[in-house]
């Protein structure tokens, strides 16, 4: 196999867009061909994620369209949907088919309109990710799948709730600081911010002004912070996200005559599980242990040589269990890890720089892509202010649906 | 191989509130809901038994902003029947302001309720339901 370098990335702001999804996709796309040095006719196959675009905007065949946005109709296209994980397993397939010789530079991203729907539609599309046969009639959702995890782990780990909602809430303040700095992301404001904002409205409007002491006697009030399924509140869930990212995938030799600074693509990693049920204990996902294994192992490295990881925050829960499985923790001690301040940018490891899921936005088809984007961003040493400095290693991690589909991307610096 | 027990076959079962499942004569574990295969050992050497439909909760959440077709709030908890498998359903007769995590470890007994279809089902759907023992 040959060596493969990402030598571009684009994204959009993350949000709510007036723009289509092939607008959005365009938009990103364009973005890292231009950086790539290179021209759209310069593209030999493009890897392409959406998820509900039948859903959101009654259009199958999504990947054609956009290649034909961006000038070149007639190359090989492919839509990958692995629900949450979906651009990260097209960045893995992109990644093979460049390995392998058989293409040199190819265009891989993600889009995603979510903000089309309104809350009751979008909660039933994306429970498409459950087993819909068999889950899907108890009426789950994805928040209740992980406050169903937030339990497990409660009991499992004999911490009272109370206690692991406070650890939770820490992942939201963290991920929040952390998009407040990043100006792609749909919340650029901390928790503080938003309770500072509450506090300043109620005010002007001669209402009772709220007396909360700090930001986490306002997450605990449910008047602005509502239960969505026991014990998640809406701070601990991320958004409905509109968005689209991309990047440009070439062979190391092509990459060397394209950019000074290509990141290479060091390992990389995709399982499957079954449905929830069958995962039985699933705060310790055998499908993510297993990916970021293969991702280690292909890599060279351990959980400890990793800079920054952008993992899959869809929850705070879900942060806190990422963190154990990947390595980066003991199990059981992810929750412990936040409270201690070990995933801020500066500390042990840089959990989610970007704002994560939770600040920056979850547009499902381009998450990964996105996750790709910060790290390359960071490894380059290009993110400002939430920088993490000298990072020389970076990983994504994209959990699809009840974590049926997990997928890794190790990166690091090819200068 | 004629897949054993299908979705159809299930169902109906659990509409008289019978739950069926596969035992494996390779390696003696069950597959609940069914599978081509053994969920253990991916043998397709199974037999279609009947289980006791009593386990005890594992996990639960109160579901309190629902899907479109559903009518918040209610109880989604995952049991581990007596057999080994774990299944999602409903848990029912639980106030869901008083569903705490004391509900963990309960010991309950399997019912059903049937859902309506919506325009992205196959039709008519079945749940599992569950009711605390004592």
């Amino acid at each position: 196999m040959r060596e493969v370098a990402v030598i571009g990335v684009g994204m959009t702001r993350f949000g709510v867009s007036q723009n289509t999804s092939i607008e959005m996709f365009s938009e990103a796309a364009m973005e890292a061909i231009n950086e790539s040095n290179l021209k759209p006719k310069d593209i030999e196959a493009l890897f392409f994620g959406n998820v509900l675009g039948t859903h959101e905007e009654g259009q199958m065949g999504m990947a054609a369209y956009a290649a034909a946005d961006i000038g070149i109709p007639n190359i090989p296209t492919t839509r990958f949907e692995g629900v949450c994980a979906t651009a990260s397993v097209a960045i893995r397939d992109a990644f093979m088919w460049v390995a392998s010789g058989y293409c040199d530079v190819v265009l891989v991203g993600g889009t995603e309109r979510a903000s089309v729907m309104d809350t009751p539609y979008a909660t039933r599309t994306f429970a498409m990710g459950s087993d819909s046969y068999y889950e899907g009639p108890a009426g789950i959702t994805f928040p209740g799948v992980f406050a169903m995890l937030a339990h497990l782990y409660a009991h499992k780990y004999a911490i009272p709730l109370p206690k692991l909602k406070e650890q939770m809430a820490m992942v939201a303040i963290k991920n929040h600081q952390n998009g407040k700095l990043n100006p792609k992301a749909q919340f650029q404001a901390t928790i503080r911010d938003l309770m500072e904002a509450r506090i300043a409205r109620a005010s002007q409007r001669g209402q009772p002004v709220p007396t909360w002491a700090d930001e986490m006697e306002f997450l605990r009030d449910i008047k602005v912070n509502p239960v969505i399924a026991d014990p998640l509140q809406l701070y601990d869930c991320c958004p409905f996200s509109d968005g689209a990212a991309a990047l440009v995938l070439a062979s190391r030799d092509k990459a060397r005559r394209l950019t000074d600074k290509p990141v290479l693509i060091a390992g990389v990693g995709q399982c499957s599980a079954g449905p929830l049920h069958n995962q039985k204990d699933f705060t310790r996902m055998k499908a993510r242990i297993l990916s970021a294994k293969q991702a280690y192992t292909q890599a060279g490295i351990e959980p400890q040589d990793v800079d920054l990881c952008e993992l899959h925050d869809c929850f705070t829960i879900a942060e806190i269990v990422a963190t154990e499985c990947l390595g980066f923790f003991e199990f059981g001690q992810g929750s412990q890890a936040v409270e201690q301040g070990e995933t801020r940018i500066g500390a042990k490891i840089a959990i989610n720089p970007s704002g994560g899921l939770k600040a920056k936005g979850h547009p499902i088809g381009a998450t990964g892509a996105a996750q790709a984007c910060e790290v390359v961003n960071q490894l380059r040493g290009e993110c400002g202010k939430r920088q993490v400095e000298g990072a020389k290693i970076g990983m994504t991690d994209t959990l699809g649906g009840d974590a049926c589909t997990i997928c890794n991307v190790i990166l690091k610096r090819g200068w | 191989m004629e897949y054993k027990l299908t979705h159809k076959a299930y169902t109906s079962a659990l509409r008289e509130n019978r739950l069926l499942g596969l035992k494996c004569n390779a390696c003696g574990g069950y597959t609940v809901p069914p599978k081509k295969v053994c969920i253990e050992c991916a043998s397709e050497d199974l037999d279609v038994v009947e289980l006791s439909g009593r386990g005890e909760i594992r996990t639960f959440t109160v579901i309190r902003v629902a899907a479109e077709g559903f009518q918040a709030p209610y109880i989604v908890g995952i049991v581990e029947l007596d057999e080994g498998p774990w299944l999602m359903g409903n848990v029912i007769d639980v106030d869901c302001d008083e569903a705490t995590m004391d509900m963990i470890g309960r010991r309950v007994r399997l019912g059903h309720a049937v859902i309506p279809g919506d325009k992205f089902s196959a039709g008519e759907r079945v749940t599992a339901t569950f009711s605390l023992e004592n």
